[in-house]
């Protein structure tokens, strides 16, 4: 991932990801440039939690934000998903052997 | 992708994010769009500020305080993103200071007494949320993302403003006196907020499903949630047309689309002074960034 | 103690006036937000104590704050000081504010009213971020010789206070300019 907003601009940008509640996932909510993370932390603090609207933070820099987007499925692995299994028709026709052996 | 086909994928609600391929026309017009929207934040706190100093009781300071704070903390989420597609932060201040960009006829009209105070937190907060509201489907991702924190913290702006206007009009025949002329004083900005008539076809924001909502629609919807709030306290509008057809339309007169346009490049009455305290603070203060902002770089 | 109570809170509420001069101007959007908070904090903590000092008073928390004549007020003349556009000396005031102001606290929290020295401790605990904060940007700003000489030129003024502190005439004024157009009403 590129910074866009290195020199001259706002700083060191950071990502932020914050928990709403315990239990739950911490879910990305925006960025913050900063000179660092003292700074960052501070800032975060404000932006993502002046309302008391979350239990927690993260702070990353972006730069430390490996991202994967490329995923190939060239012959349709469906096996290993759910949507890969068709039963209705399979399951009508035990059914009805079943009821015809008990019938 | 093509551009036709990208046009074909955004108006099916498709979803752009930072680092997909877009049509350079889509890129100008977002930034520029998102743009705006991160000056009228900025602009949108000076005519309120002064209120600030002056709130009449300590709840009133506090509520007024905060609701501005969410603007600046408001313009930071969108010239994050408008950095993010390509233009930093200070050149949209530079932009902004020198009078070369936009921001929305609203905020450059003057405030004049408390009664302002609530009608804008009331009114055109409201017609600015209708327009936020119509950006959480943004094709663009992250602005729609950071769309939803907005509205969400928008929505105590309107109840605050509310509370200003309904206590003003159970006080006293003074106060009630202040809300209707403010009132009175702020309706052709607001009917002119939303933009003129353009069909939304022809509407390029709405073409790249930038907007997902035309001018009039928008329009048509503060008139319909807000006239009848203004009529049951007694307030009047000043416009004699105003009135809703049994098909559901608001009839009006029409808008002054000159003042719009002149007022929007520039002329406002309080365009100048404003912007001009903006670069006096930001001249004031460049050393404070520079001393902070050094090490990062 | 409503005299304690009362110096505290007019020196939070004018701190937290003058703080608020910044909303919308300061010199980094982030810094806006945050500093904001300050400020509504140091208001939030006025009114806690107004309201303390109120309930003995047998009145409330606005009229304490607004509605005395501004030779009555108690706060010192550091808070008064408009310092407005100059982030250096805002800077040097805070630091030099939380540092006072803690052993305030500190005197407040040893108080045998259970109320006080509760409310103390939870303003306390939040004055730890404005701490926090003013430490940030004295780390930053040390080595720049107008920060230095604002601290210089501000710190004989923290303990100091005189019947009208420079500055705090104007401030009621336009602090009271609304209130005071309709008199009695409820706003």
């Amino acid at each position: 991932m590129g910074s866009a907003g290195g020199v001259g601009g706002s700083g060191v940008i950071y990502e932020v990801f914050r928990q709403e509640r315990k239990g739950q996932a911490f879910q990305h909510a925006g960025s913050i440039g900063a000179p660092n993370l003292e700074f960052a932390e501070v800032y975060a603090r404000e932006q993502y939690g002046r309302r008391q609207e979350s239990t927690a933070l993260w702070l990353v820099p972006r730069d430390a934000i490996d991202e994967l987007d490329d995923f190939v499925d060239e012959l349709g692995r469906t096996y290993h998903r759910v949507d890969g299994y068709s039963l209705k028709a399979k399951l009508k026709e035990a059914r009805e052997r079943a009821a015809a052996r008990s019938g | 992708m093509s551009e036709d086909e990208f046009l074909e994928y955004v108006q099916g609600g498709g979803q752009v994010e930072t680092r997909d391929w877009m049509p350079d026309e889509y890129r100008a017009k977002l930034i520029k769009f998102i743009e705006m929207h991160g000056n009228s934040e900025l602009m949108g706190v000076l005519p309120e500020r002064e209120w600030i100093l002056r709130a009449p009781t300590l709840q009133r300071k506090l509520a007024l305080t905060a609701k501005v704070q969410d603007e600046v903390g408001h313009a930071q989420l969108i010239y994050r993103v408008v950095e993010d597609l390509g233009k930093p932060r200070e050149a949209c201040l530079d932009d902004l200071v020198s009078g070369r960009a936009k921001f929305h006829n609203v905020f450059h009209y003057p405030t004049k007494t408390w009664g302002d105070v609530g009608v804008i937190a009331w009114l055109v907060d409201a017609a600015a949320i209708i327009s936020q509201k119509a950006l959480l489907k943004c094709s663009y991702a992250p602005y729609a993302r950071i769309m939803k924190k907005i509205c969400w913290e928008e929505s105590f702006h309107i109840l605050h403003g509310r509370d200003v206007v309904l206590t003003l009009m159970n006080g006293t025949d003074e106060q009630r006196e202040l809300v209707q002329e403010a009132l009175t004083r702020w309706w052709g900005p607001l009917m002119q907020f939303h933009g003129n008539q353009i069909a939304r076809e022809d509407d390029p924001m709405y073409v790249w499903r930038i907007k997902s909502q035309g001018n009039e629609e928008a329009r048509q919807q503060f008139l319909d949630g807000y006239v009848p709030q203004i009529w049951e306290l007694g307030l009047e509008v000043p416009d004699p047309k105003l009135r809703k057809r049994d098909d559901g339309v608001w009839e009006y007169t029409e808008p002054d689309w000159d003042e719009l346009r002149y007022v929007v490049t520039g002329h406002g009455p309080r365009t100048a002074d404003r912007l001009d305290l903006r670069r006096r603070a930001r001249e004031r203060s460049a050393w404070v960034r520079q001393v902070v902002l050094a090490e990062a770089a | 103690m409503n005299e304690q109570l009362l110096e505290a809170a007019d020196d939070e509420l004018v701190v937290g006036w003058r703080d608020s001069e910044w909303t919308g101007i300061a010199p980094l959007l982030e810094e806006d937000v945050a500093f904001s908070s300050i400020a509504q904090n140091e208001i939030g903590h006025a009114r806690a104590l107004y309201e303390l000092a109120a309930r003995d008073l047998g009145t409330t928390a606005d009229e304490l704050a607004f509605d005395r004549a501004p030779g009555e007020y108690r706060c010192s003349t550091l808070v008064a000081l408009r310092l407005v556009p100059d982030w250096a000396r805002t800077i040097a005031r805070r630091y030099l504010y939380e540092q006072a102001d803690e052993r305030r606290l500190a005197a407040l929290k040893a108080s045998d009213d259970p109320e006080v020295a509760g409310l103390a401790a939870k303003i306390d605990r939040e004055e730890a971020y404005h701490r926090m904060h003013a430490q940030m940007w004295f780390d930053r700003l040390q080595d720049e010789p107008r920060f230095l000489e604002a601290l210089e030129k501000l710190r004989p003024l923290v303990d100091d206070r005189g019947e009208q502190p420079p500055g705090l005439a104007e401030l009621w004024e336009e602090m009271t300019s609304v209130r005071r157009s309709v008199a009695g009403a409820t706003w």
